[in-house]
């Protein structure tokens, strides 16, 4: 992808939309975009004991514009690839697709340092490739081979990555363990914030207030981040809360709400929290509202507590990916053409990332008790056979 | 013999299966229908999720401080069990709660507290653990403490548990151990759907609290025909399904089909003829009855899916050799999960199936 030149861009920016052809590439038929950069506006946050809240506008370079776009359609296509693998019964037990929530994890990423930390709850692959991990490390996970994030020993649900804890099965537990990530940025003094996420769903858990007072209490870098996707399964948020508004949940904790579906919001919020984190004003709840295509998980077909036509309307009305596509294109900081080539390039990516996922073996026999202790003083691991116990096996070198 | 057999297996395993054909034929048991019947009166063919249902609705029918809530139940819950009572009994009886279990737990003693019929239902055994203060410390002691006050005998907790095929770590766990180490609560595990109705009756009517944790592969895959009239099943009582003198075989829930097979197995090629017992309450357990069967046939094996240390076969192989030492003439033998997490892709090597319980058998007669 190659940019324009400063100069060029300069004589070529102007009220005309134009575009030209770079003299460098004879044979190229790609054009380029007339602008280097633009600026958006962002539908106002609501705020919760919070004087200001995050940038109202954001601008965007044409090379931010593109690397957006490109996570924004990798993290969909990992999740119709994800679900075209269980259908096909290749991945087993459980996965939870991502689908329409992209911009959230897009946005926040875009935003985060590399020494910032993230954990959040089941829905995770995207989470999981743009904390670092390839695209065959997440599908190879699902489909529980040895090339998976995890050695296949985990499953969907279970994707770690550098300064991503997860991946967490169980409803609301990875917010206490946030507080603590954000107490170890604390303490070490690297200037992180610990980011943890959770649904409208996990908003009902009495371990989240936990959290929220101790972080509060020890003023810890910790931005409480809820994906308020409209259902905690087949519940609506109506009916399983008593105040929807999961942004002023935190009470004495401010909060942000936040348009979700917008990836330049996200990433302004994103921005505004590690401002207001790292100095020293202890933590923040963010809502950011959201939406997903798919049922709760390919168990659920997600149209028995939600009508058809509410989840086309906002597939066609404020599809994360559409409506940041729209906008680009029509500031003209991409061409069609680009979009297109990512796109095509994308789905090549994950096509091949996902025959290779199928055809990878899974890890060997003797990880079943591998890697249950750091250091398993017993040796053995015992079980079905009586008098034949299994060898505890040390995988991940210790230090 | 051994053609009959295969085939009688076979064609029942298949049938079993029917409508697992287009699934991976996951399941590492046979089921085995109980052909029993508690009482007389009209009966209909019922899987364990309709049996479960039905006792519901009979107790909501009949007892009107009765109440079901739980996560998602209103619409009949992820596993159906709870289908069609809300619009039968009305939303101030069968309701949801959001997601929270200690919340879920707690509100439900305080409900049997004060006198309700409370069914809590936590929708995976697995979830349970934010209970586990709430049942352990409160359900438990409340009577103890309070001299006899006060008591939450109208608390009946009921969960999915069990390995399912592909459930992973946190759709898979039995959990019946932890809460067996709780004085003061009662556990109960059903193997099929006459069992299920009987003894999830007994517990709602019990005057303790109970936890009555439901294999969940079995909702749908066993099916009986069931007494549609109320009939309780007594807690504390374990089933010989089988009677033999060469070994006495314990299990409960879907563990006991696979020491049915493993019964039939050794029947067929070792000659010998197993006693199994379906302990079916697990706390309190039969020890009579177990200890009873060892004392004719000097062999103990017992099989639960829960992991080696600490599951309740450690419970029982204590009290065995304790009562019956004398009279064995082997270890008691168990025959369990690993002490690891419960797997994700190593589910099958990490269930006591068929084959290992068999083998294990084996080297429990040649002792």
């Amino acid at each position: 992808m190659s940019k324009l030149i400063p100069s060029a861009a300069k004589l070529l920016s102007g009220a005309t939309i134009s575009k030209s052809t770079t003299p460098a590439v004879i044979a190229s038929k790609t054009s380029y975009s007339t602008k280097s950069e633009s600026t958006f506006e962002i539908k106002p946050y609501k705020l919760h004991k919070l004087e200001k809240g995050p940038a109202t506008s954001a601008t965007l370079t044409a090379e931010d514009a593109l690397q957006l776009y490109e996570k924004l359609a990798v993290l969909r296509r990992i999740e119709t690839a994800s679900g075209n693998l269980y259908k096909e019964k290749i991945i087993r037990g459980f996965c939870h697709l991502y689908s329409g929530q992209e911009a959230v994890a897009v946005g926040m990423r875009a935003a985060l340092r590399d020494v910032d930390s993230v954990i959040t709850a089941y829905r995770c692959h995207g989470w999981t490739h743009l904390m670092g991990v390839s695209v065959l490390g997440v599908l190879s996970e699902l489909t529980g081979r040895r090339t998976g994030c995890s050695r296949g020993k985990g499953g969907s649900m279970h994707l770690y990555g550098r300064n991503f804890y997860g991946g967490n099965g169980i409803v609301g537990a990875q917010v206490p363990l946030g507080a603590g990530l954000a107490f170890a940025h604390k303490y070490r003094g690297d200037g992180g914030v610990a980011f943890a996420l959770y649904g409208d769903g996990a908003a009902n858990q009495g371990q989240l207030f936990e959290a929220y007072n101790m972080a509060k209490l020890w003023d810890l870098p910790c931005v409480f981040v809820c994906e308020n996707n409209g259902y905690g399964m087949g519940t609506s948020v109506d009916r399983s809360s008593a105040s929807t508004e999961y942004y002023a949940r935190g009470d004495y904790i401010p909060g942000i709400w936040v348009d979700g579906m917008d990836v330049m919001a996200t990433r302004e919020a994103t921005r505004y929290a590690i401002e207001y984190c790292t100095s020293g004003k202890g933590p923040l709840v963010m809502e950011m509202e959201t939406y997903r295509y798919s049922g709760h998980s390919m168990s659920d077909p997600g149209t028995s507590y939600r009508t058809r036509d509410e989840v086309q309307e906002v597939r066609q009305t404020r599809d994360p990916i559409t409506s940041f596509k729209e906008k680009i294109l029509a500031s003209d900081l991409v061409t069609a053409d680009q979009l297109k080539e990512i796109d095509t390039r994308v789905r090549k990516e994950v096509d091949e990332a996902t025959k290779q996922a199928k055809s990878e073996a899974e890890v060997g026999l003797e990880e079943l008790s591998g890697d249950i202790y750091y250091n398993n003083l017993e040796h053995v691991i015992r079980g079905i056979h009586p008098g034949a116990p299994l060898q505890h096996v040390e995988v991940v070198a210790r230090n | 013999m051994t053609g009959i057999l295969a085939q009688n297996t076979l064609s029942r395993s298949l049938l079993q299966n029917v409508s697992n054909i287009v699934k991976r034929l996951s399941s590492h048991f046979t089921y085995y229908p109980d052909e029993s019947k508690p009482i007389d009166g009209q009966t209909n063919k019922m899987n364990m999720m309709q049996a479960i249902n039905n006792a519901m609705d009979i107790t909501l029918k009949t007892d009107s401080s009765s109440v079901l809530f739980g996560e998602d139940v209103a619409f009949g819950g992820v596993f159906r069990c709870a289908l069609g009572l809300q619009e039968k009994y009305g939303k101030d009886r069968v309701f949801n709660t959001p997601l929270c279990e200690q919340g879920i737990a707690g509100f439900g003693i305080g409900m049997a507290t004060a006198g309700a019929t409370a069914i809590a239902e936590i929708q995976f055994a697995d979830y349970i653990f934010p209970a586990f203060d709430q049942l352990v410390n409160e359900a438990a002691k409340c009577r103890y403490r309070s001299g006899g006050q006060f008591d939450c005998g109208g608390l009946t907790v009921r969960a999915p548990c069990g390995a399912v095929g592909h459930g992973g770590l946190y759709h898979s766990q039995s959990p019946e151990a932890f809460f067996t180490h709780a004085p003061g609560l009662k556990v109960v595990v059903p193997r099929g759907p006459i069992a299920a109705k009987g003894l999830l009756l007994s517990c709602i009517r019990d005057r303790d609290p109970c936890i009555f944790l439901e294999p969940k592969i079995l909702y749908r895959s066993a099916a009986e025909e069931v007494p549609v009239d109320s009939y309780e099943i007594p807690i504390g009582k374990a089933h010989i399904l089988r009677e033999g003198d060469a070994a006495t075989l314990v299990a409960w829930g879907t563990q006991v089909h696979v020491l049915l097979q493993v019964a039939d197995m050794a029947s067929e090629k070792l000659g010998i003829n197993c006693e199994v017992i379906d302990l079916m309450s697990i706390l309190p357990w039969d020890e009579e009855t177990v200890c009873n069967s060892v004392k004719k046939t000097g062999r103990c094996l017992v099989a639960h899916e829960a992991p080696l240390t600490s599951g309740f076969g450690a419970e029982l192989a204590a009290t065995v050799q304790a009562e019956c030492f004398l009279h064995l003439e082997a270890p008691v033998s168990r025959v369990t999960g690993w002490d690891a997490p419960f797997p994700h892709v190593f589910e099958p090597f990490y269930l006591p199936d068929t084959m290992r319980c068999f083998s294990a058998l084996q080297q429990l007669i040649n002792y």
